[in-house]
């Protein structure tokens, strides 16, 4: 596959390592009531569909950017690709 | 095969050492391999330092380091060739300074001091092993070790690649075909087998 | 035997001659020979046994698409089986053995099977093998290995290299027959960035089989002008010899080039083949197209083959099957066949066409509406039955028979990514779909554009598309006239009646008649079918067969064949050699190694090397007289623990940690706190996963307010690292930290023993002051050695002694240690490895990775109280978990054996006294167990539950592994020095 990098262009998803669904970016609040709920489902319950799917990808043999890519899982269609921290700052996330 | 000799003994920050450095591949000297159409070099004489733009001071340390190295920091991707300072990017707002070894052998200490609170700054000198490729045949030994389009690389350009299964710097010199790979220190001896082994099979 | 079949003209060079054997028999051909063009040429038409009934067999195609001539080539270690002899290049000493066969080819034992072909139908392995169970294993399928299959492999290693390459273009053309270099002229010359591939060995694909001219030429002169323009052009490079084998996403293709297949060896540092991954914005797939055959009985005999390749090898090849010959046609092109054979002095029989109408084109009889109902010759075609128009039957003597059943356009690529091939009723053959891989476009014959003149064409209109899709413009190209003749055949696909068998897939054996079987059997998808008969399996993958196949299956299910539908192809195109998937990393190449900055002269010290991840480490110095590791590896411990020791710990991962929030960052990747670590002090940390499990652990020294250095494992660096680039990237992108890493940056050693600071004061600038008050335990500081270089300390112990690490820059580190040596030398200073290393940690009880193994929480390892309930860290939410926390959770403890003579096993699993050895009663497990020579005893540590309220408890260690049992203590696991006593001395 083909990942079209925000800042570099089109790299080969070789130089990449997949960790998975892009919502690990929603990590829940450690004070909030029931934060041990909150944590089990963030950590273990994940969608797995068959079509569009954000992800997190991380370019080990490249820039060192952490990637928001959005691929469909049945035909690789790869339709966008973010830099994940741009993701995480739109999510309300900053320190 | 011939050697030049490493000149690490001169210093002009400390006194002379009488610890004797080697080069990444373990010789006192450095490794020169001749092919038809290329050469393949290994170059101790380098001291590197990387620099990262502190959060929110990415103006300040621009304008700082301006002022040290003499010359803006290159854009993504690109490289400002050695007067005495090189610059590379490696990462966002993140660029790795190479200057003569000789000269800079406390490059990170002196990039330190002009960046100030503006950047942070680590000694990458030892952190890698550099091979220069020069010579028309570089693209054919290129292309048989890692994926990057050599022949469409500007001249003045870097990239990070998967080489020998290690994650390398690829950086297209201003010069024709003349090429730096920066892989890990060490795993010199895999990567310049690597190197000779493409070489010899593509020349 | 002189080449008694070869004929004048082709494309060889009859001024040299070639010399080859074939199951030990002499032969010559000539340069620009196949193995099987020459053999043919030699008068050789059996080349080989069938994969199951062991048939008689000879070559049906003059290509790639073979099911049936395959061969072992060569010799001893390079002996390579299953080679098609229809692509083998000649070479002089060429070495060829038929294949499946015993003792001889015409004399082979098994083709006892034949008589027995009505218990091998279709689904006989399911049938026939089931019962009883265990006579598969032992009996059937030992004796089914020897009896079927291919060629056999020399279990030597291949002394060949296999490299790799990347190669970027924008438009891959895939064939270089008349579309693909009209497709390379046309983008060629608009200066795109083009690669033409091809798997011949001479570009020009059908022309080179055809006696077409071009215009006012030749095809072959165009062909060569073309290429010679080609190859003129800097921005198209012309691959000869190399198989796109597939489509990959995003306009990744696979190539495999034989560089050296053509050659008896490869040239000193050469490769053998080369496997290309080929970025490329448009592919053009100009494959052309493969005929198929018609099936009747026994239609399998040596010398009948495609008309087509027939017609190939007196063309090009200058080589007939045999001087008398017949075509067996449904179709026009058929008829070219007999022209050609004609126009170069060969006597045709007669063309047999079931048409009634079909066309008088050759120069001989021409039987309409007539059809081949059966053959004889036991080792090659002797006679064939001809049934005529009128229902009479004839004898027709010929030594060859060429068939064609029509042409199917190569679609193999076009199916990678699940594309559908659709069914194109005027020529009576499926042609790619739309729903091919994105970007691939296909011209010529490969798209069902038969003739020479709508290959050229589509070719260079498809390629100007394809440009024109990236913004280059493309220039018209002059092509060119060329025939157009227009396809015309009447689909027939097999002839009805007989008793006998009529083969479908000759590779795998399988006829009309298992189609029928499988039918009535209830198969009747074609995937079904496919894996019932088998048919369209192996290396050819059914090229030549499957379309008899489903056009029987549809007749049979009373359906139409696009309603049957189609299997698709799966990549590779042709079989790919496992040496060149393989490319260079092999043998001690297989990775890379990574060698720490003593490594020259721990060589020199006779070191034993041992793989940690890629990393080379000492394991132990050998000192002479010494015989047995132990030996070392305690003499090591000893004299660490009475005086001074050296190891090199560079391998450690060393992530540089910097930033205004850096110690808030850090505080948020430990469970322990951090943020209050002094300025030159040290703090053990422990890695948490979000899951509470532990992941890491390291030191970490504070260099500055905003500057850190941490540590972690040496197998875990990489993932740490990405793991701390999660965390500041994804979930505190506003963080002001910087990571880097600066593992390879720093020669690192530990000095470790009571003589340790005595020993760093010789080298250490007197400037320093490293007394114990000076420079306290955990302590660290930037300094200088030997009279100015830049350096790190660090007073920490994973020992458990007084001991220091220090870092130098790397390409000092040889230096250093022989100056640490030296200057050591009044202490009997010893280098020690990484048992001696290992065996200290556990006498200290330390938890590594054994420790840390996946499983294992804070808890259990017995530094629960660390994880700081006061913040927000990784994995301290979920480490509260009611599971995690049990009463009786795992603690980690120390094992003794009561008999101090016994050894305690790392992996074994503690069982209370009296109880059985099964999972329900397990307490636990022993994770790292050593000798210790200080204790001189076997100790281990381990997990037990609720351990730490067990000392003194008395278990059995049970390894059922091993077969062994000791009773063991339960002792803490700080074996040495628990209070710590030496470590801040």
């Amino acid at each position: 596959m083909i990942i079209n990098h925000p800042l570099l262009g089109p790299r080969d998803s070789q130089e990449f390592t997949y960790l998975g669904d892009a919502s690990l970016i929603d990590r829940p609040d450690w004070q909030a009531e029931n934060a041990v709920d909150q944590f089990h489902d963030y950590l273990y319950l994940r969608d797995n569909p068959a079509g569009s799917h954000r992800e997190l990808w991380f370019h080990e043999t490249g820039d060192r950017s952490w990637l928001v890519v959005t691929r469909d899982t049945t035909t690789h269609e790869i339709t966008a690709v973010e830099l994940a921290r741009d993701v995480a700052r739109a999510r309300g996330r900053s320190k | 095969m011939s050697s030049v000799p490493i000149l690490s003994t001169l210093k002009e920050t400390v006194c002379v050492l009488d610890l004797t450095p080697l080069t990444a591949l373990g010789g006192t000297t450095a490794r020169v391999d001749s092919f038809d159409g290329l050469r393949i070099s290994e170059c101790p004489d380098w001291a590197l330092a990387s620099v990262a733009a502190r959060l929110g001071q990415e103006p300040a340390m621009a304008s700082a380091a301006r002022a040290f190295l003499g010359m803006a920091l290159p854009d993504v991707a690109r490289t400002a060739e050695p007067d005495p300072f090189g610059v590379f990017w490696i990462g966002p707002d993140q660029w790795m300074i190479e200057a003569p070894h000789d000269t800079h052998e406390s490059l990170a200490a002196q990039i330190k001091a002009a960046l100030g609170d503006t950047a942070s700054v680590t000694e990458q000198t030892d952190g890698w092993v550099r091979f220069d490729l020069q010579g028309e045949r570089c693209h054919d030994v290129l292309e048989r070790l890692c994926n990057a389009d050599t022949r469409s690389m500007a001249p003045g350009s870097v990239t990070r690649t998967r080489l020998e299964h290690l994650g390398c710097l690829l950086i297209r010199r201003p010069q024709d075909d003349h090429f730096s790979v920066l892989g890990p220190r060490s795993s010199a001896r895999s990567i310049h087998h690597a190197l000779m082994t493409a070489a010899t099979s593509a020349i | 035997m002189s080449q008694i079949n070869r004929l004048n003209g082709g494309q060889i060079d009859t001024s040299r001659s070639l010399t080859f054997r074939f199951d030990g028999t002499r032969y010559q051909g000539h340069p620009g020979d196949t193995l099987a063009s020459a053999l043919m040429a030699n008068g050789v038409r059996l080349m080989g046994r069938s994969f199951k009934y062991h048939r008689p067999r000879g070559v049906l195609t003059s290509g790639s698409e073979e099911p049936n001539a395959l061969v072992e080539l060569r010799s001893g270690a390079r002996q390579e089986p299953n080679t098609r002899a229809t692509t083998a290049e000649l070479f002089d000493g060429l070495e060829a053995r038929s294949q499946n066969r015993f003792p001889s080819l015409k004399f082979d034992a098994m083709a006892i099977n034949d008589r027995f072909s009505n218990f091998l139908t279709a689904g006989f392995y399911y049938k026939t093998f089931m019962w009883p169970a265990a006579f598969w294993e032992k009996l059937y399928e030992p004796i089914i290995r020897k009896a079927a299959g291919l060629g056999s492999l020399s279990l030597q290693d291949d002394p060949d290299e296999y490299d790799k390459g990347f190669l970027h273009c924008d438009l891959l053309i895939v064939g270089a027959g008349p579309s693909g270099l009209a497709a390379a002229l046309t983008a060629g010359r608009s200066g795109a960035r083009v690669i033409l591939a091809d798997e011949d060995f001479a570009f020009g694909g059908r022309l080179n089989s055809e006696t077409f001219s071009l215009g006012e030429d030749a095809a072959a002169e165009w062909v060569a002008r073309t290429l010679a323009e080609l190859n003129a052009l800097p921005n198209v490079r012309c691959m000869i010899r190399t198989t796109v084998i597939g489509a990959f996403d995003h306009g990744i293709c696979g190539a495999v080039e034989r560089v050296s297949d053509h050659l008896p060896v490869p040239a000193p540092g050469k490769p053998r083949q080369i496997l290309w991954r080929i970025y490329a914005k448009r592919t053009l797939l100009c494959a052309g197209a493969i005929e198929r055959p018609i099936a009747f009985e026994n239609n399998d005999r040596p010398g009948i083959m495609l008309a087509g390749a027939m017609r190939a090898y007196v063309n090009r090849w200058a080589a007939t099957p045999a001087q008398k010959v017949a075509v067996f046609t449904n179709n026009d092109d058929g008829h070219r066949t007999a022209v050609d054979l004609i126009a170069k002095g060969v006597n045709v029989a007669a063309v047999i066409d079931p048409r009634p109408d079909a066309p008088r084109v050759a120069d001989c009889e021409l039987l309409a509406g007539a059809q081949v109902t059966d053959t004889s010759g036991r080792l090659g075609l002797k006679f064939i039955e001809v049934q005529l128009a009128d229902g009479s039957e004839r004898t027709i003597e010929c030594g060859a028979l060429g068939v064609s059943g029509g042409w199917n356009p190569n679609v193999h690529m076009t199916c990678h990514q699940r594309g559908r091939p659709v069914w194109d009723a005027g020529i009576a053959a499926f042609v790619p779909g739309d729903d091919g891989p994105a970007g691939l476009t296909v011209a010529g014959a490969a798209d069902g554009a038969f003739s020479t003149h709508a290959a050229l064409t589509t070719g260079a209109s498809q390629a100007a598309a394809s440009l024109e899709q990236l913004g280059i413009a493309a220039k018209p190209v002059d092509l060119p006239a060329a025939e157009d003749t227009p396809v015309n055949l009447k689909p027939f696909w097999y002839v009805k009646g007989g008793k006998g068998r009529a083969w479908l897939d000759q590779q795998n054996d399988v006829t009309v008649k298992d189609v029928k079987l499988a039918h009535q059997e209830n198969f009747r998808s074609v995937e079904h079918l496919k894996r019932y008969t088998t048919l369209g399996m192996a290396t050819d993958q059914g090229k030549t067969s499957n379309m008899g196949g489903l056009a029987i299956m549809a007749e049979l299910a009373g359906k139409s064949i696009p309603e049957v539908g189609t299997t698709i192809f799966r990549p590779p195109y042709t079989p790919v050699a496992m040496g060149a998937l393989g490319g260079r990393s092999r043998g001690k190449h297989f990775h890379p190694v990574r060698e720490t900055p003593s490594h020259k002269w721990a060589t020199e010290q006779g070191a034993v090397f041992v793989e940690t991840g890629n990393w080379l480490r000492a394991q132990w110095f050998p000192k002479p007289g010494e015989t047995e590791w132990r030996q070392s590896v305690d003499r090591e411990v000893r004299a660490v623990r009475g005086s001074v020791g050296v190891c090199d710990v560079t391998t450690l991962g060393k992530i540089d940690v910097q930033g205004t929030d850096a110690a808030q960052f850090l505080n948020k990747v430990y469970a322990n706190a951090f943020a209050k670590l002094a300025v030159g002090k040290t703090r053990y940390g422990l890695m948490l996963r979000e899951d509470g499990i532990a992941m890491d652990d390291g030191t970490t020294a504070r260099l500055a307010e905003d500057h850190f250095v941490m540590t972690t494992t040496t197998a875990n660096a990489v993932g740490v690292y990405r793991h701390l680039e999660f965390v500041h990237q994804c979930l505190c992108p506003d963080m002001d930290v910087q990571l880097i890493s600066t593992t390879e940056a720093w020669a690192q050693y530990a000095v470790a023993g009571p003589n340790s600071r005595k020993l760093l004061q010789k080298i250490v600038d007197p400037e320093f002051d490293i007394s114990n008050e000076g420079f306290e335990f955990m302590a660290c500081r930037e300094i200088t050695v030997c009279g100015g270089l830049r350096a790190r300390l660090f007073r920490i112990s994973f020992s458990g002694e007084l001991a220091y690490e220090i870092a130098v820059p790397t390409r000092y580190g040889d230096a250093l240690i022989r100056r640490l040596m030296t200057a050591g030398a009044e202490f009997d200073v010893v280098a020690y490895g990484t048992e001696a290393l290992g065996v200290m940690r556990i006498e200290k009880g330390h938890a590594a990775g054994n420790e840390l193994n996946g499983t294992t929480t804070a808890l259990n390892l017995g530094m629960g109280r660390m994880v700081s309930k006061k913040k927000d860290a990784i994995g301290s939410t979920l480490s509260e978990r009611e599971g995690l926390n049990r009463d009786d959770a795992l603690a980690l403890v120390g094992f003794k054996p009561q008999d101090s003579s016994a050894k305690v096993t790392a992996g074994g699993h503690l069982m209370e006294l009296g109880t059985p050895v099964d999972a329900s009663h397990n307490q636990g497990y022993v994770t790292s167990a050593c000798y210790s020579p200080i204790l001189n005893s076997s100790i281990g540590i381990g997990f037990l539950k609720d351990g730490a309220n067990r000392m003194g408890e008395t278990l059995r260690l049970v390894s059922p592994l091993t077969g062994s049992e000791v009773q063991v203590d339960v002792v803490s696991a700080h074996f040495v020095d628990p209070k710590g006593d030496r470590l801040r001395a």
